[in-house]
């Protein structure tokens, strides 16, 4: 029993028979996602795959707390988060889970380091030389220190993704989403991200859902998990 | 280990930030849309500097009236209460013997124990000065020409703090003592008379006295100039056949607009006839009136477009923002915060758009002034721009920024950040 409560704490994100549909009571109402159940502990790198409009984002949404399942039971670091309000999902968000989008993006009208700083800016309200400290590291920790100063639009698509990164990590989450980060990178920025994310994971024993349709890179994960038309068909390592 | 170098020259300083993150966020993005930002400030502007110019214009020309209007009257003026009659009522004692009730005649008289209301109306806390006075007609003969006068009697020291008539004289001397007359600019003229002369004035009663003209003063109205003499109290009460009494006792108050509330109390408390300015002038304060409400109504529209003007640019704002709110949501950022940076930019624009507007409509102001002169250089009124109207219009146009930001920042607040992120 000790054991099951250990595992229970050690799952970062537990999704069980979750159903996300839209237009619900509509003529036109559409299932999208059919009673998934997945589970993701510390550390722990997937690698989601699928063709497209298979529900592979509406499923990095709903873990990510940006939309809401239709049924079922989502809990992040083992609280329940169906009944929680937009406010308290929001500062669990903030708190715990980091975004990595396919672009970027990242707001153009401010520098490298200050989107960094931004959801640590966000959480605390007032300013204060901790967060462009801690900001600047982060910056240094993807390469990217001499940059700081530079408005994000001015950077490559490369050094743009590494800066979300260091944005997606500022609140120190458990949880990292990852919705095709490398998609539009050359093949040696796309290698550089992946690797960082990688580092993350290993080092910070940080959860890592990374959506891609790079088979090569989503060999390297520790599982992959297919979908298809809104369910997982299995779940591999490779 | 640094994978890419920086380029030279496009650095930005590192951040110092005083502010709370919304105003931050908001700031930045009122300056990334700066050529909207600056479209929407000039409109704030001007409509800023037109209310500031129009509201210091219309309330320096209404002093302007006011003052002009006030400076030969009272506020209030103090008579004796009008006879009255009262028919007899029928009762089985008294039969009603009284078909007609003919209304008596308002001889000169005094007003009944004035020492005393005067000295209870002095301390009354917004009453400047009380001061006696007896007006009746008279005649002034000179050989074969005579003209109908209106005499007025009063206390010099008191009375020249009401009527400034030391700045009328254009000849001799306002100081009357006993037997001093001072006439107006057309009677001089007409009887061919001047300071140190003797002029004859008989009353209706059948009273006369020679008095010396000590002036000449120029009312600035020919029938004024006319008809208008001023003597001392006691010439005119012996003069009138008034001895010891006043038929008038004028008032002045230091808030002219709350004339009529306080001849009301003194009418009520005293028993007196008790008329304001604003009562004897009906006509005159409903223009002002008339233009206060114009002034209101213009300056309600001009704030209405600076409020529609500000919305319309947020909502166009929050449409190009969508997926900035959708990330800063996504990383934590919560409904309030997203409101309130939109709120802050409403306000922002009215603060920053109505600083403007102010030094705008100081500089029309003072230009103005400078410009628009009487033919002798003088200046046209006194425009009495004070520091409160610029503070008002400030703290309106702020106002009226956040008000008008609310639906926009509701909106933004609403959006859906996996919506908005899609964009």
């Amino acid at each position: 029993m000790v054991k099951d409560v250990l595992q229970a704490q050690s799952k970062v994100v537990q999704l069980q028979a979750v159903i996300k549909a839209f237009n619900v009571g509509q003529p036109n109402e559409l299932e999208v996602l059919h009673g998934i159940d997945l589970s993701l502990s510390q550390g722990e790198f997937s690698a989601i795959m699928g063709p497209s409009g298979s529900g592979k984002s509406t499923l990095l949404n709903i873990v990510g707390l940006l939309d809401r399942p239709t049924s079922g039971s989502l809990m992040i670091c083992g609280e329940e988060t169906t009944c929680m309000d937009d406010q308290t999902l929001t500062r669990l968000r903030g708190s715990t889970i980091g975004f990595v989008f396919q672009y970027h993006h990242l707001l153009g009208a401010f520098t490298a380091l200050e989107n960094v700083m931004m959801p640590m800016f966000a959480s605390q309200g007032f300013f204060n030389q901790d967060l462009a400290g801690r900001a600047m590291e982060l910056l240094e920790s993807v390469g990217l220190k001499a940059f700081a100063g530079q408005l994000a639009g001015s950077l490559s698509g490369g050094q743009q993704q590494r800066v979300a990164l260091a944005r997606a990590l500022a609140m120190r989450p458990k949880l990292l989403l990852a919705d095709e980060p490398t998609g539009n990178l050359d093949t040696k920025s796309a290698d550089a991200v992946f690797e960082l994310l990688r580092t993350v994971s290993r080092t910070q024993q940080t959860a890592v859902l990374f959506v891609t349709h790079n088979a090569e890179l989503a060999a390297r994960c520790d599982n992959i998990i297919q979908v298809v038309d809104g369910c997982i068909l299995h779940a591999t390592s490779p | 280990m640094n994978l890419d170098p920086a380029k030279p020259g496009t650095e930005r300083t590192v951040p110092s930030v005083w502010l709370p993150f919304e105003a931050w966020v908001a700031l930045r993005f009122l300056r990334e849309g700066y050529i909207q930002t600056g479209f929407i400030l000039g409109g704030v502007a001007i409509g800023v500097a037109v209310v500031v110019f129009m509201s210091a214009m219309l309330s320096a020309l209404q002093a302007n009236f006011v003052r002009r209007v006030l400076t030969g009257q009272p506020h209030i003026q103090l008579l004796p209460a009008r006879e009255v009659v009262r028919p007899l009522h029928e009762t089985a004692d008294n039969p009603k013997w009284g078909a007609i009730v003919q209304a008596p005649l308002q001889r000169l008289k005094s007003i009944d124990q004035w020492q005393s209301i005067a000295t209870q109306i002095r301390s009354m806390p917004s009453v400047l000065v009380v001061s006696p006075a007896v007006t009746g007609s008279a005649l002034v003969v000179r050989g074969d020409a005579s003209r109908a006068i209106t005499v007025i009697g009063m206390e010099p020291d008191l009375y020249f703090e009401i009527v400034p008539l030391p700045e009328k004289m254009v000849s001799g001397s306002a100081q009357v003592a006993v037997n001093d007359i001072l006439i107006g600019t057309e009677l001089a003229s007409d009887l061919g008379l001047g300071p140190g002369e003797k002029l004859r004035v008989t009353a209706a009663n059948g009273n006369s006295d020679t008095l010396t003209i000590k002036g000449v003063f120029d009312l600035g109205n020919k029938g004024a100039n006319t008809r208008t003499s001023f003597m001392a109290l006691r010439s005119a009460q012996s003069l009138l056949g008034l001895p010891g009494g006043v038929s008038t006792l004028d008032v002045t108050l230091a808030d002219v607009y709350a004339a009529e509330d306080i001849a009301k109390r003194i009418a009520s408390l005293l028993n007196v006839k008790a008329d304001s300015w604003i009562k004897t002038n009906e006509q005159f304060f409903t223009a002002i009136r008339a233009q206060t409400t114009a002034n209101t109504t213009i300056r309600f529209f001009v704030g209405l477009s600076v409020a529609f003007g500000i919305a319309s640019v947020l909502v166009v704002v929050v449409v190009q923002k969508s997926r900035e709110i959708g990330i800063l949501r996504a990383m934590g950022t919560t409904r309030l915060q997203i409101l309130s940076v939109f709120l802050m930019q409403g306000g922002l624009m009215g603060l920053g758009g109505s600083m403007m507007g102010a030094l705008m409509g100081y500089a029309a102001l003072k230009v103005w002034e400078r410009t628009q002169t009487n033919p002798d250089g003088s200046l046209m009124f006194v425009l009495n721009i004070e520091p409160r109207l610029f503070l008002m219009a400030l703290l309106l146009a702020t106002i009226t920024g956040v008000f008008a930001s609310v639906a926009p920042a509701l909106r933004a607040a609403r959006l859906d950040p996996v919506v908005a992120i899609r964009g």
